[in-house]
């Protein structure tokens, strides 16, 4: 069991959420970001979608009632235990008794704290992922607060386990701190009835991520941009990554726990591949969209899922010495 | 066009938006589920989530099982194509009725009143109009189990409240425009209150989750405080 001391500034349990309920109004939710998270749990040697503690920008403060084995991976978290600094990217082992103290980011947004065994609260329509905005899965579906007592699952047979860890994942590859980097847009529906100079400015301006900026969505800041004409829409089914044109002019990138409607102008789609690096952008950060076609979208997250899916290999053979 | 007579857009490289038109309509509507139903049918390999809106329909997919999503699109158009051939989808009519008891006006209606004012009707003409309606389930959104139903009698639209409120009641029956529905949770909301069902619309430990569906036919009986309170299924 994992005692809550402090939850840090928004700590959720997150595995890769309830897919396939959006005809009953329920979202997918899950980690923000989904390699972050299986790379996580391929550190401690479990099965990909384990649920894992999503952090926040300040971490949390945790009780280990049990020896565990850790892993740390998204954004570059300080992290102690037992006035000891821990390295993120590679398996930890902590002794029951320990605190482990999970403190700021320099960069980034999220981190995923896997512990071997996983989470173990009761799943919710299938998933442990806390959906906060609709407060649906565990704990009701709100964050994790002081006092939360959170079980674990069996840590089953860990000898061979790396003891010792000499080796660390290189998080470059999986953690874009770089914010200058744009993210890849799709055009949308809507793309080409913006006004000349919204469409210039869509791929051409510098956003900014909003304080507003949650896991519903990504609001952006900056130049306001305009159809040529009003539109009325009807309610119509959007997912993760779609960018809105509510009537401020201010786009939204929807986000994990989107509503799964919504009736403003679509004025691009965000590439898959790229979500995880809009989970990484902060309030205050810079953001830039560059224009992307649907076959070059598609390949790049093909090639993402390649390495994904030989990381995990190469991880696991390390991990039993094979 | 192909028989299934809608434009498919693709919505980056993991979606489908199927788009029937662009107007809330019942007819319209009808042919959204009956596609959504063709489409459950077949069981598209690698689909995800097959969700109805009011026009149109999204399929989520994964993209690493369809790569190129235009053959997902032709693979749709082309169950769509012998659904429309092969006879017609289930009709509207043989859709099940759900059937919700709700406690019009009163505590449970804050609205109604004011529903009845600025409708030129007697609260006992707007129940009965709003209990006599023959519904449908057009979509869910907004919230879990949140359902948007089609049918409302056009002389009880009213505008939302200018000021939503932060906490409605679970199982609240409203009004907003041309529209009716019953929040399935409290949640914050700009409909007009007019009644509330004792029946819980939403359990994430119930299957399914949602009482309401989409493409289900809903009726609602008026039904006394007392009774609401011996059929309640709120947590006090």
């Amino acid at each position: 069991m994992i005692e809550v001391l402090t939850p840090g500034l928004l700590s959720s349990l997150q595995d890769r959420g309830r897919p396939g309920l959006a005809h009953l109004g329920i979202g997918r939710a899950g980690a923000a970001d989904l390699p972050a998270l299986r790379l996580a749990n391929a550190l401690v040697g479990n099965p990909p979608d384990t649920c894992a503690v999503e952090i926040t920008l300040t971490g949390p403060a945790l009780r280990l009632h049990r020896d565990v084995e850790i892993a740390l991976t998204g954004a570059p978290v300080a992290a102690e235990a037992n006035g000891r600094p821990l390295p993120g990217w590679t398996p930890l082992r902590l002794r029951a008794g320990s605190v482990l103290r999970l403190g700021g980011m320099r960069h980034g947004c999220r981190s995923y704290l896997a512990v071997r065994g996983g989470i173990d609260v009761a799943t919710v329509l299938g998933s442990r992922s806390q959906d906060l905005n609709a407060g649906l899965g565990p704990l009701d579906g709100r964050a994790l607060r002081a006092g939360d007592r959170l079980p674990l699952g069996p840590p089953g047979d860990t000898t061979g386990a790396a003891d010792h860890t000499a080796w660390s994942l290189d998080p470059r590859p999986w953690f874009d701190g770089a914010a200058a980097r744009p993210l890849r847009l799709l055009a949308g529906t809507h793309t080409t009835l913006l006004d000349a100079a919204s469409r210039e400015a869509l791929f051409a301006a510098s956003f900014g991520v909003a304080a507003a900026s949650n896991r519903v969505g990504c609001r952006l800041d900056g130049p306001r941009l305009a159809l040529r004409a009003p539109l009325e829409l009807i309610s119509e089914g959007v997912i993760a990554g779609t960018v809105q044109l509510p009537p401020n002019g201010q786009p939204i990138v929807l986000f994990c726990e989107h509503p799964v409607s919504g009736g403003y102008p679509r004025i691009g789609q965000l590439a898959a591949v790229d979500l995880p690096r809009l989970a990484q952008r902060r309030p205050g950060d810079a953001l830039r969209f560059a224009p992307i076609d649907a076959g070059e979208a598609a390949r790049l997250l093909e090639a993402r899922e390649q390495r994904l899916l030989r990381m995990e290999t190469a991880i696991a053979r390390r991990r039993t010495g094979s | 066009m192909t028989g299934a007579d809608c434009a498919i857009e693709p919505l980056g490289e993991s979606a489908l938006l199927l788009h029937f038109g662009n107007i809330i309509d019942r007819a319209l509507n009808d042919r959204v589920h009956a596609a959504a139903a063709a489409l459950r049918a077949v069981a598209l390999p690698g689909v995800e989530d097959i969700a109805p809106a009011y026009a149109s329909l999204l399929l989520r997919f994964d993209p690493r099982r369809w790569p190129d999503a235009p053959l997902l699109a032709d693979a749709v158009r082309e169950v769509l194509a012998r659904k429309g051939s092969a006879g017609r989808a289930p009709e509207p009519a043989a859709a099940a009725v759900v059937e919700l008891p709700v406690c019009y006006g009163g505590e449970h209606g804050p609205d109604l009143a004011e529903v009845a004012a600025s409708t030129s009707l007697t609260q006992d003409e707007v129940i009965a109009r709003h209990a006599a309606g023959d519904y449908r389930v057009a979509m869910l959104g907004f919230a879990p189990g949140f359902a948007y139903l089609l049918g409302l009698d056009a002389a009880l639209a009213v505008p939302r409240l200018a000021a939503p409120r932060l906490r409605v009641p679970a199982g609240s029956i409203a009004i907003g425009g041309a529209q009716t529905g019953v929040y399935p949770s409290v949640l914050p909301g700009g409909w007009r209150l007019i009644g509330r069902t004792p029946l819980r619309l939403f359990d994430p430990a119930r299957a399914p989750p949602a009482r309401l569906a989409p493409g289900l036919r809903v009726r609602f009986r008026a039904i006394d405080a007392a009774t609401f309170t011996a059929l309640s299924e709120h947590d006090a």
